[in-house]
């Protein structure tokens, strides 16, 4: 057998182990590769780094478990950059499964910043159907969410005295991994007219870049990579994205490579059949 | 009668939600507002019919022992399962969020951890350079993938070749991103929005009635 065919009969399991190797090698020993601030990034930090102390920012945390190694890092870095600012936080999940993944971020950031829940930060949870709740959030928040998460009469919460709809924060942010961004777009932004940003995982944020063009969006921060920009720009201790991006470097090179490898074998293999059949 | 007045009401709240949208006023705002209360009821018994549906079609699966029929059990016991450990209240350190985080949260990052794996089998396997179009896809992949990690910016930084300045990959890949995806994504999206008007006027208008189907 000749070495192409080999290669062209390669065992996917052998791919498996590379990429597991890949992965697991940065992760153990962070290579701490340099990144460079994008000027998308450095927009949205610019945008709520000009808030004032004491503004409400309501953040939209929407996602899961299959999505937090992306998305929880950003969440996270745009949290504490909120309390570093002493804004102060609305935050929901209009996501099922990410509710409570969402409640234990909120929690462990307003912690390290000994934030006070109903004064410095309220958490709504959740409601099914996303764009009635978007909707009726633009005429009230007590509409879909008379009760905060723990059950508490928005009411009852010192932070939501006169707190009544969108007009009442400074702007909007959502941390995505839902179609409810289309909805947050269509139905939030579209009708209520509230600055809106956008933090989402790379594969999707592709789909999102012509709103921050038609000025629907004021910026969008994409996966990982985006969230490790921020961890910068507000100086985080831990940098978790930080690091996941060594392991994204490498994984991406790996995956070039097979790609590479793959169509060197292929061509190889195909001018081998073209000569035996002339 | 019977398909004539739920296609009355969807015309009369069709136009209604239109107009509304341009009238500023207080009344015409609170009617939109009692509206919006009303889609909240509408939809939780939307979701109760939901549940009801689900879980008939599931007994009857296990009830009729059809192929499969243990994760039918799975889903019930998960469904009713987690319901019951929500009795317990749901804050942090709760059964229902220990549940939660020993079980959902590594079965659903596990599930998506999986597909680098399957990516790196297919890009070996199946990411060919066959035709033109092919290979300007793969080209494009490729810039983009190192171009928005570290490592790629690092490999091919912007550089100058005499008068030339070459742009770097990460540059590339902002590019293929803002014009050609953009500029294909624009003419997709106008496309749906268009589509998505007509059907929306066809269904106010009463051409179109899928809701009064089965």
């Amino acid at each position: 057998m000749r070495w192409y065919e080999h290669l062209l009969n390669l065992d996917r399991r052998v791919l498996y182990a590379l990429i597991f190797i890949a992965v697991l090698i940065p992760s153990l020993l962070p290579i701490g590769l340099p990144i460079n601030i994008s000027p998308e990034v450095e927009n949205v930090f610019g945008r709520i780094d000009a808030l004032e102390a004491g503004e409400i920012v309501l953040f939209p945390l929407e996602y899961d478990p299959s999505t937090a190694a992306e998305l929880e890092p950003m969440a996270m870095a745009m949290l504490r950059h909120a309390f570093q600012k002493d804004l102060r936080v609305l935050a929901c999940c209009l996501s099922p499964t990410g509710v409570t993944l969402v409640e234990d971020e909120i929690a462990r950031v307003a912690a390290e910043y000994d934030r006070e829940y109903g004064v410095d930060y309220v958490y709504l949870g959740y409601q099914p159907y996303p764009a009635i709740v978007i909707m009726t959030m633009g005429e009230n928040f007590r509409t879909p969410f008379p009760l905060d998460y723990y059950g508490t009469a928005l009411d009852d919460l010192p932070m939501m005295h006169g707190v009544r709809n969108y007009d009442d924060v400074a702007l909007v942010f959502t941390v995505n991994a839902t179609s409810g961004i289309d909805f947050w777009i269509i139905y939030g932004q579209g009708r209520y007219k509230f600055p809106l940003g956008l933090g989402s995982a790379a594969v999707m944020a592709t789909n999102y870049y012509q709103y921050v063009q038609s000025g629907q969006l004021f910026g969008i921060i994409s996966g990982l990579r985006g969230a490790a920009e921020y961890e910068i720009l507000i100086d985080t201790e831990d940098p978790v994205a930080g690091r996941g991006m060594d392991v994204q470097s490498i994984a991406h090179a790996l995956i070039v490579l097979f790609i590479v490898m793959g169509n060197i074998t292929y061509f190889v293999d195909r001018r081998r059949r073209q000569q035996q059949e002339a | 009668m019977k398909r004539e007045l739920p296609r009355m009401i969807t015309l009369v709240t069709g136009v209604f939600l239109a107009l509304q949208y341009y009238v500023p006023h207080r009344s015409s705002a609170h009617m939109y507002e009692t509206l919006m209360d009303w889609l909240i009821v509408v939809g939780i018994f939307a979701i109760l019919l939901g549940i009801a549906g689900l879980v008939r079609q599931h007994l009857t699966k296990i009830q009729s022992r059809r192929e499969n029929w243990p994760y039918s059990v799975a889903l019930l016991t998960g469904l009713f399962g987690m319901v019951i450990l929500g009795f317990w209240g749901q804050g942090l350190g709760s059964p229902f969020v220990t549940a939660y985080f020993t079980l959902l949260n590594p079965v659903q990052a596990t599930m998506f951890a999986m597909l680098a794996f399957y990516i790196a089998s297919a890009a070996y396997r199946a990411f060919r350079a066959r035709t033109l179009l092919a290979t300007i896809l793969l080209l494009s992949a490729v810039l983009v993938m190192l171009g928005r990690v570290p490592l790629g910016e690092i490999v091919w930084p912007p550089f100058s070749l005499g008068s030339l300045e070459i742009p770097g990959i990460a540059q590339i890949s902002d590019w293929l991103i803002n014009v050609p995806n953009l500029a294909a994504k624009r003419a997709i999206y106008v496309g749906l929005g268009l589509g998505g008007s007509a059907t929306a006027l066809k269904v106010v208008l009463g051409i179109e009635a899928p809701h009064l189907r089965g």
